[in-house]
């Protein structure tokens, strides 16, 4: 028989292949969309208003901008992706075939986060790829770069999972999209410089997450941030520790899943 | 070796149903199982516990002497389960919901791959194997449900309900399948609402209502308990006005089909010497009712009479 490591090894990269399979199959509706959308932010806030808008933190806006478009597509990509998955496991009863399975609970766990960062980092790549028509890219610490869009993904793959284990409809796994994620992206200073804000804005803006992301990954890309680069990685890291503990003893106890 | 020990098994539900009320329960190694029930006895919430779907409030699940509680990842790879609803994806290929349920056992996509091509064969689903779950018939999906719960081989299998909605062609050769793979080995506990299903598959029995196992034995001692069976009779030849059977309950239905109640000490050639002394031909004869159904209906009753 298999070593236990073995058998956990494959269950998990089941599980990740079938979470990559499922969004490549529905590509239409996971890949293509935010292609789209931030297309049409690079013409109508890049070139169209940032011309007219000027330098910001040195940089011309549409370069300003680009690290803050591709981190809100990777962090709404991947929250989505692991919110509404595991949310159709449990209304279409097929979590079942996990729960029945020898499976520990972190694994589960992890094929899940894993799958949201596999389609956060997709997306991702496919908005740089489009960036490359409108601006050029330059990355200035690769290692910040990368381990920040990772960490993000991470944490926000884990929103998602937290948000799909609560769901009881398909309504409730787009509310916290709309009313909290994406006014916290617009308001992270994906568009500006917290710089700009009164004093006390910039204070307020200090409890938003999605600032340390931002700025951390703008200074992989462009080399300048809002925020000191180990106080994001430290708030970050700290979000993911609680998130995963959080979800875990919510897989535990079975709730959402288990009767 | 026991396939299943249940000891002192309960579970009340959240809103305050007491589904299970302190049960046992033991199944033999290679046992073909029937647990049995009216609806909401308690035979899902039993199934939900031995296969981890369902939390119990107290007692201790075994499954091959392994402790379901302390050793979840052991027991659960030895156990396979067919529940009584569709839930599998269906957006997915039928090969692939197999080969990715193979893979949450631990069996690697080499291993996976021929056995799910093994039981698509065995199950009648090969050319289906590309197409996704939910174009598939009733049957099929029920077919699909069996093959996924065999995958990793497991050595209990557990079918909830399994022929629910399956034309009785299709029904037959699921009973055919399962006792082939029961005697080569599999121990299997089935749950049905067709009972002869369970009288024809079944060596032992339990009966469960209102969360207590109100019999457990086998079947035929069970079966050597009903006290009477009644037959129907299609005759030959109308019956003349005359007609009476001497130490035979009966009631003509009409004038060619007759129902004879045989009691437990009276046998079928006492009933045709009668019959034949008359000069009455019978053509055909049948059961009146499934012979368990007769005693699941008394034994269900008088638990209720009882409560």
């Amino acid at each position: 028989m298999n070593s236990l490591y073995y058998r956990h090894w494959v269950a998990f990269n089941t599980l990740l292949t079938r979470e990559v399979r499922r969004f490549i199959r529905i590509w239409p509706q996971t890949l293509l969309p935010p292609a789209i959308t931030m297309t049409l932010y690079f013409i109508i806030f890049g070139n169209l208003m940032g011309s007219r808008i000027g330098e910001m933190g040195g940089f011309s806006y549409i370069d300003y901008i680009t690290p803050g478009i591709i981190m809100m597509s990777v962090i709404n990509n991947a929250y989505s992706n692991v919110a509404s998955s595991f949310y159709s496991a449990k209304f279409q009863n097929h979590i079942e075939e996990l729960l029945v399975a020898p499976i520990p609970n972190y694994l589960i766990l992890a094929g899940y986060v894993a799958g949201g960062i596999a389609r956060g980092l997709c997306v991702g790549l496919i908005v740089t790829l489009v960036s490359l028509f409108f601006t050029d890219i330059s990355i200035q610490h690769i290692f910040v770069t990368i381990s920040m869009v990772v960490l993000s993904a991470i944490m926000f793959a884990l929103g998602g999972f937290i948000n799909g284990i609560y769901a009881n409809s398909f309504d409730q796994i787009s509310i916290i999209p709309t009313f909290i994620l994406t006014p916290l992206t617009y308001l992270g200073g994906v568009f500006f410089s917290i710089t700009l804000l009164p004093e006390f804005w910039q204070n307020v803006s200090l409890f938003n997450p999605i600032i340390y992301m931002v700025n951390a990954f703008r200074y992989g890309m462009l080399g300048t941030s809002d925020i000191a680069i180990e106080v994001a990685f430290s708030i970050i890291i700290a979000c993911i520790i609680a998130l995963t503990t959080f979800a875990l003893h919510l897989l535990n106890k079975g709730t959402g899943i288990r009767n | 070796m026991n396939a299943l020990s249940i000891n002192n098994l309960s579970k009340t539900y959240s809103n305050g149903f007491v589904a299970l009320k302190r049960i046992d329960l033991t199944v033999k190694q290679g046992d073909f199982f029937a647990l049995l029930g009216p609806n909401g006895a308690g035979k899902s919430t039993t199934i939900g516990i031995i296969t981890s779907l369902v939390t119990k409030s107290s007692g201790d699940v075994q499954v091959f002497d392994i402790n379901i509680e302390k050793n979840p990842e052991q027991a659960k790879s030895l156990l396979g389960l067919v529940p009584q609803e569709f839930n599998f994806n269906g957006f997915e290929q039928v090969k692939h919901i197999l080969v990715a349920q193979a893979g949450f056992y631990g069996l690697a996509k080499k291993e996976a791959e021929p056995r799910a091509d093994e039981l698509l064969h065995q199950l009648g689903l090969w050319d289906k194997r590309h197409s996704t779950a939910r174009s598939l018939s009733g049957g099929m999906k029920r077919r699909l449900m069996i093959a996924r719960a065999l995958v990793h081989r497991p050595k209990l299998l557990i079918l909830d309900e399994p022929t629910a909605g399956v034309d009785i062609e299709l029904r037959r050769s699921m009973w055919a399948f399962l006792q082939k793979i029961n005697e080569q080995g599999t121990t299997i506990i089935l749950t049905t609402h067709y009972l002869e299903e369970a009288e024809n598959l079944c060596r032992n029995i339990a009966i469960i209502d209102k969360g207590l196992i109100v019999e457990n034995t086998d079947m035929k001692s069970l079966l050597n308990r009903l006290d009477k069976e009644t037959f129907v009779l299609d005759l030959a030849s109308a019956l003349p006005a005359d007609f009476k059977l001497a130490n035979f309950t009966i009631q003509q239905l009409d004038d060619t089909t007759l129902e004879v109640d045989l009691q437990r000490d009276d046998n079928l050639n006492h009933l045709f010497s009668a019959l034949t002394e008359q000069h009455i031909e019978v053509r055909s004869m049948k059961n009146k009712a499934n012979r368990l159904e007769e005693l699941f209906l008394n034994l269900v009753e008088k638990s209720e009479a009882t409560l």
